[in-house]
């Protein structure tokens, strides 16, 4: 990696691996459509015609899955959590903050909210940036100085200028049509009729490995797309860390935030649905991030030292 | 049959070009809207900047009434600014009213009274506050314009972006070395 990066070589370059994650997410509906096409929807002989109509309705699938995805959310309620809405004469200064953001990045003001919880957190919502909210903890205002809480608040409204919220949606779409397509592939196998040519087929031995295949594949489908899914938000997170330094042209605010929060030790109340959500996840042993392939947050000393290189 | 397929291709062909330009065409529209928003959005901010400053001038009064003459500083630079016309004038004005503004604010530091004082410290919070926005605003609009430009002279824009009058957005630049200065704080 160059030494010295801009922020928006680090934009640039989030933006090509987010477009490979869809890419991948796609090749694996059509991957798994055609296995599992070849494998149960049609009689041995037939195995091209099987793998080609199961790799259309992979495609089919994922387009679906996907449209419903970014174009259905209407507003994802979120259970905020004991959140208010506050005007600014409640806390002029975290509102001075959010509004000197959004003339920063050129959007819409967002509500804002305040969690009760002493563990120090923050996180954004809404589809689009004409309809977004951004929401801190209490304890997130007691343990930052004003620089930290700009780059925080700066880090959310990139999720909200990147379309983050709607991404997220999208790719939970496409896990779950994964996950949909091999249960219905799968049971298709029991309803085809189950004629067998006479002839001894090397068809039916392709489609007797192209069987075990897709019944594999079908059992680790939905983690590897949930692999899949949680790769993207790790590329989103270090993208909406670098859209906080294009917004405050400021790294170390950001990276001064994120090291007081992965120290802090303080539980916290959260559901699954809304892990993803935070800017350091909510699980107190997850604070500083994982390497994981599972994990929704990048590890935190990756994060910093992106930082820092932007310097 | 091959005529048949050749004119079909073409007409394909033609209609991705124009769909092509169309969509060049709106995202340059598109470009030129946030830099003027943009624009719109500094003057917005210098505005609040200029209402701002007679409650704080009030508020200073009471209890720092020798610096009369960083006062009418103050009063002064903010008149220049609100009936400054064009472009050139206005920039110059406001620049005035900032360095004012940053004289006063650092001689209140040596009012211990001033600075325990509610009323001031939201004051300050505002002033620092809006002094912050207008940098942003400024700084989105140079992102704006910086963004139209690139757009314009990117390829296959530059061939017709000339056509439809596209033409390149200036910079905010600073031109007054004296904005460029940090301020002492003297005791």
């Amino acid at each position: 990696m160059p030494e010295r990066q801009t922020f928006r070589d680090l934009i640039a370059a989030n933006k090509r691996n987010s477009a490979l994650l869809l890419v991948l997410m796609f090749a694996f509906f059509l991957f798994l459509g055609g296995v599992l096409g070849g494998a149960f929807l049609v009689p041995p002989d037939m195995l091209y015609e099987g793998v080609f109509m199961g790799a259309v309705m992979g495609a089919v699938c994922a387009v679906l899955f996907g449209l419903l995805g970014w174009y259905g959310g209407t507003g994802v309620l979120m259970a905020f959590h004991g959140a208010r809405k506050i005007e600014k004469r409640d806390n002029p200064q975290l509102f001075n903050v959010v509004e000197e953001v959004a003339i920063a990045a050129g959007v819409p003001m967002p509500n804002v909210y305040i969690m009760d919880e002493a563990a120090p957190n923050a996180f954004a919502t809404g589809t689009s940036p004409d309809s977004a909210s951004v929401a801190v903890t209490t304890g997130l205002l007691a343990k930052l100085n004003r620089d930290e809480l700009q780059g925080v608040i700066a880090h959310e409204i990139g999720h909200i200028r990147n379309y983050d919220i709607r991404y997220s949606m999208l790719m939970a779409m496409l896990a779950g049509g994964i996950v949909m397509l091999s249960e219905v592939m799968i049971r298709a196998s029991f309803f085809r009729s189950n004629r067998r040519s006479s002839r001894s087929s090397g068809g039916g031995q392709v489609q007797l490995v192209l069987i075990l295949v897709g019944v594999v594949l079908a059992i680790l489908a939905p983690m590897l797309a949930a692999m899949i899914q949680m790769a993207m938000s790790r590329q989103r997170e270090y993208l909406a860390d670098a859209s906080a330094v294009e917004f405050t042209r400021n790294p170390d605010g950001l990276a001064a935030a994120l090291g007081k929060l992965a120290g802090d030790r303080t539980p916290m109340e959260y559901s699954k649905a809304t892990e993803s959500m935070f800017i350091v996840s909510p699980k107190v042993g997850l604070r500083g991030g994982a390497d994981d392939l599972f994990s929704t947050h990048p590890p935190i000393r990756e994060r910093i030292r992106r930082l820092a290189a932007l310097r | 049959m091959p005529a048949v397929i050749i004119s079909v291709a073409v007409v394909v062909v033609l209609l991705v070009l124009i769909f092509a330009v169309i969509g060049i065409y709106n995202g340059l529209v598109r470009r030129r809207k946030e830099v003027d928003n943009a624009w719109a959005q500094i003057d917005v901010q210098l505005k609040r900047r200029c209402d701002l400053i007679p409650n704080l001038l009030e508020t200073v009064k009471g209890y720092a009434a020798h610096e009369s003459g960083l006062f009418e500083k103050v009063t002064r630079a903010r008149s220049a600014a609100m009936s400054a016309r064009g472009t050139g004038e206005k920039i110059a004005a406001e620049t005035d009213l900032g360095g004012a503004l940053k004289g006063l604010m650092v001689q209140v530091e040596a009012y211990p009274e001033l600075k325990a004082n509610q009323n001031f410290l939201a004051l300050q919070e505002e002033l620092t506050s809006t002094e912050n926005k207008i940098g942003f605003a400024r700084q989105h609009y140079n992102d704006s314009a910086t963004n139209y430009n690139t757009a314009i002279a990117l390829f296959p824009a530059v061939i017709f972006a000339g056509i439809f009058g596209f033409r390149a957005a200036e910079l905010w630049q600073i031109t007054d070395a004296a904005e460029r200065e940090v301020p002492k704080i003297k005791f």
